[in-house]
């Protein structure tokens, strides 16, 4: 009955309204609630330099939350972002120790370092059968003990290479922040993988019902370890990239970045569960979670306000979208 | 089958952790320069009962097929809470010892609404409930500071008669009086069976909404017990971020090593307890060996490693490739 009723209601919006997810559309008017009252609060707030600012801010979450999107639509987590992050971003400054040729591949060096612990935690998963939380847990309990013993307690070349600085910072085209344009190309290439390759298709239907992608002739475990390895990957990449901003790296760096990236994930409408969600969403996600901070720290919320209202938010938006259904 | 050998099946686990247990405890203490002694092994079992207390929390939940990633945080809260309250008169000092009680019961009630009745992922809703259960903390404790009724620390952390070290007493009359109790009961039932196979415990008329609340309530108020001997030991309440993650990820080490099956119904507190003491002694061993302290973080986390990883070998025994889809 009030199927029906919603229907008719439906029938008369445009139809890009209709086809639209419900949850993207909520993260957007989240996103313009946030504008406004964040222009209340001050009137730089809508300004193109700030809002150019809070992208670029916004564009190292988003990478790091454009390879948690890809582990949650297989309804599997990557709870290794911290030190996958941490990791990154470490091993890239300190390859540059190593003459020139280290400074060259820094950045490559700090990726693959990401991928390795993504190989670990997809080997895990997909070959082990291991929960992807307990896996992830654990493979980012010794990336850390490595991490604590490579540096002897304190970091011997954390310093960001001219390199990073430059992805980070940077300006190549005019106007427009190297982070966000880095961010623009790996959401191409992830919107294009999702919805126009094999690869992209066989991570919605794993998502879905892996039992069913496998008896369809997919090789469903390579595609949750490569799930895994890009998660892995672009996760250094956001550390990468962060220790370009902060033009140094840190041990603790990754650990603001676990939640977020989930909570960006998740506002954008992916399903928990996996198998459902747009890249759009996870834009939404990201840009929200981060107008969220912003205006937090404009008005000079303290840390543990902030963690509480992450919480809340979270657990608030959960309850709109991603309850499971009942059992019957 | 006679049923010592249905007993020795369903206890394997647990045996098993308190074999690693006794294995590693005499490495331990053959190797330490004191040796055997009282003193040693109160040392031991004081650090052993907290993550014990925590382990059987994540013991509680992960029965009931879920899993709690906010364990670290409601010990943490509890135990900012107990460095406020916790102090003064006998009187002022049990109605502290209630309140932190009732925290955990809360923080428990909390977890377990959202993920039963709001039907949310443990996974996820536990995440973010720890960060809202760390921000209260940290609204309590910007600074690590605070104190506790001495005299009851003392006691409670000291020997009886001697030799014994009352923590462990104390650990062992909560496990008398909490998880005995509730893993006889209907609704402990209602647990297990829930973790086993939810579709048929539903089938099959068992409680299992209720069974789960109950568990979750529960595994609250034993971190709250653990947040409680926390503040105890160090006289003070702390916000560590750090500690907190560190004492999640140490109680799922203490599951895996004490039996207990992350895909639920099956194993008991009691192993998670032996595993969680086998974890702590397994990580000072480095200590006793003379290794570099910087190793134990990575020591720790090659253990979670391993044991998470001998899991694996139950594939084996599988004769369908579609059951490693489940």
């Amino acid at each position: 009955m009030s199927d029906t009723g919603m229907d008719r209601i439906a029938s008369k919006m445009p139809s890009f309204i209709r086809r639209s997810d419900p949850a993207v559309v909520t993260a957007f008017a989240c996103i313009i609630i946030l504008l406004l009252v964040g222009s209340i609060y001050s009137r730089s707030f809508l300004s193109p330099e700030y809002l150019l600012q809070q992208l670029k801010v916004a564009s190292f979450l988003g990478v790091i939350a454009t390879g948690m999107m890809l582990v949650i639509l297989l309804g599997q987590i990557d709870l290794s972002v911290p030190w996958s992050v941490a990791a990154g971003a470490m091993m890239a400054c300190a390859a540059a120790a190593y003459g020139p040729m280290g400074v060259f591949l820094a950045i490559p060096f700090g990726i693959f370092c990401g991928v390795m612990i993504g190989v670990v935690n997809g080997i895990g998963v997909a070959y082990l059968r291991i929960p992807s939380m307990i896996i992830t847990l654990a493979t980012n309990a010794v990336a850390q003990g490595l991490m604590v013993v490579y540096t002897g307690g304190f970091s011997p070349q954390d310093s960001a290479t001219g390199a990073m600085r430059y992805l980070a910072t940077g300006f190549a085209i005019p106007g427009v922040p190297n982070a966000v344009l880095i961010w623009a190309v790996i959401g191409a290439a992830m919107v294009f993988a999702l919805t126009r390759t094999t690869f992209g298709r066989a991570v919605y239907g794993i998502g879905n019902r892996e039992r069913a992608a496998y008896l369809s002739g997919i090789d469903t475990r390579r595609v949750v370890m490569i799930a895994f390895a890009v998660s892995g990957g672009l996760s250094a990449f956001g550390g990468v990239l962060l220790a370009g901003y902060a033009s140094k790296a840190a041990q603790s760096m990754g650990d603001a970045y676990l939640l977020p990236a989930i909570a960006a994930v998740v506002l954008g409408g992916t399903s928990i569960l996996g198998g459902r969600g747009s890249y759009l969403g996870t834009v939404a996600g990201v840009i929200l979670i981060t107008l969220l901070q912003s205006i937090l720290s404009v008005m000079q919320m303290p840390e543990a306000g902030r963690q509480i209202i992450y919480g809340v938010v979270i657990v608030a938006m959960l309850l709109l979208y991603g309850r499971a259904p009942a059992s019957r | 089958m006679k049923d010592w050998r249905y007993w020795l099946a369903e206890q394997r686990g647990t045996l098993l952790a308190f074999g690693i247990f006794v294995a590693m405890f005499i490495l331990y203490t053959s190797n330490h320069q004191a040796g055997f002694t009282a003193n040693v092994v109160q040392t031991a079992s004081n650090k052993g009962v907290l993550l014990a207390f925590v382990a059987m929390d994540q013991t509680l939940v992960v029965i009931t097929a879920g899993i709690d990633l906010s364990v670290g945080m409601i010990f943490l809260l509890t135990n900012c809470v107990a460095s406020w309250l916790v102090v003064g008169s006998p009187v002022e000092t049990a109605f502290g010892v209630v309140v932190v009680l009732a925290v955990g019961l809360l923080c428990g009630a909390l977890n377990g609404a959202i993920v039963i009745y709001g039907r949310l992922q443990p996974i996820v809703a536990t995440i973010a409930t720890g960060a809202i259960f760390f921000g209260i903390a940290l609204l309590l404790r910007p600074f690590p500071g605070g104190s506790v009724n001495e005299r009851l620390a003392d006691a409670l952390t000291g020997r009886l008669f001697g030799f014994l070290p009352a923590s462990l007493v104390a650990l062992l009359a909560v496990v008398l009086v909490v998880w005995v109790p509730f893993s006889r009961s209907v609704y402990g039932r209602a647990a297990y069976a829930a973790g086993s196979s939810e579709t048929a415990a539903y089938m099959s008329g068992v409680p299992i909404r209720r069974g789960k609340f109950a568990a979750y309530v529960l595994a609250g108020l034993l971190s709250a017990i653990g947040g409680l001997f926390l503040t105890f030991f160090t006289y003070t309440g702390d916000a560590a971020f750090a500690s907190g993650n560190a004492y999640t990820l140490f109680s799922i080490a203490a599951v895996v090593l004490g039996g207990v099956s992350l895909f639920g119904g099956r194993g008991s507190a009691i192993g998670a307890i032996f595993g969680a003491l086998a974890f702590r002694t397994i990580g000072d061993l480095l200590f006793v060996f003379d290794f570099d302290p910087l190793w134990q973080p990575l020591f720790q986390g090659v253990i979670l490693l391993v044991a998470v990883s001998l899991g694996a070998f139950a594939l084996f025994r599988v004769r369908n490739r579609l059951e490693w889809f489940l």
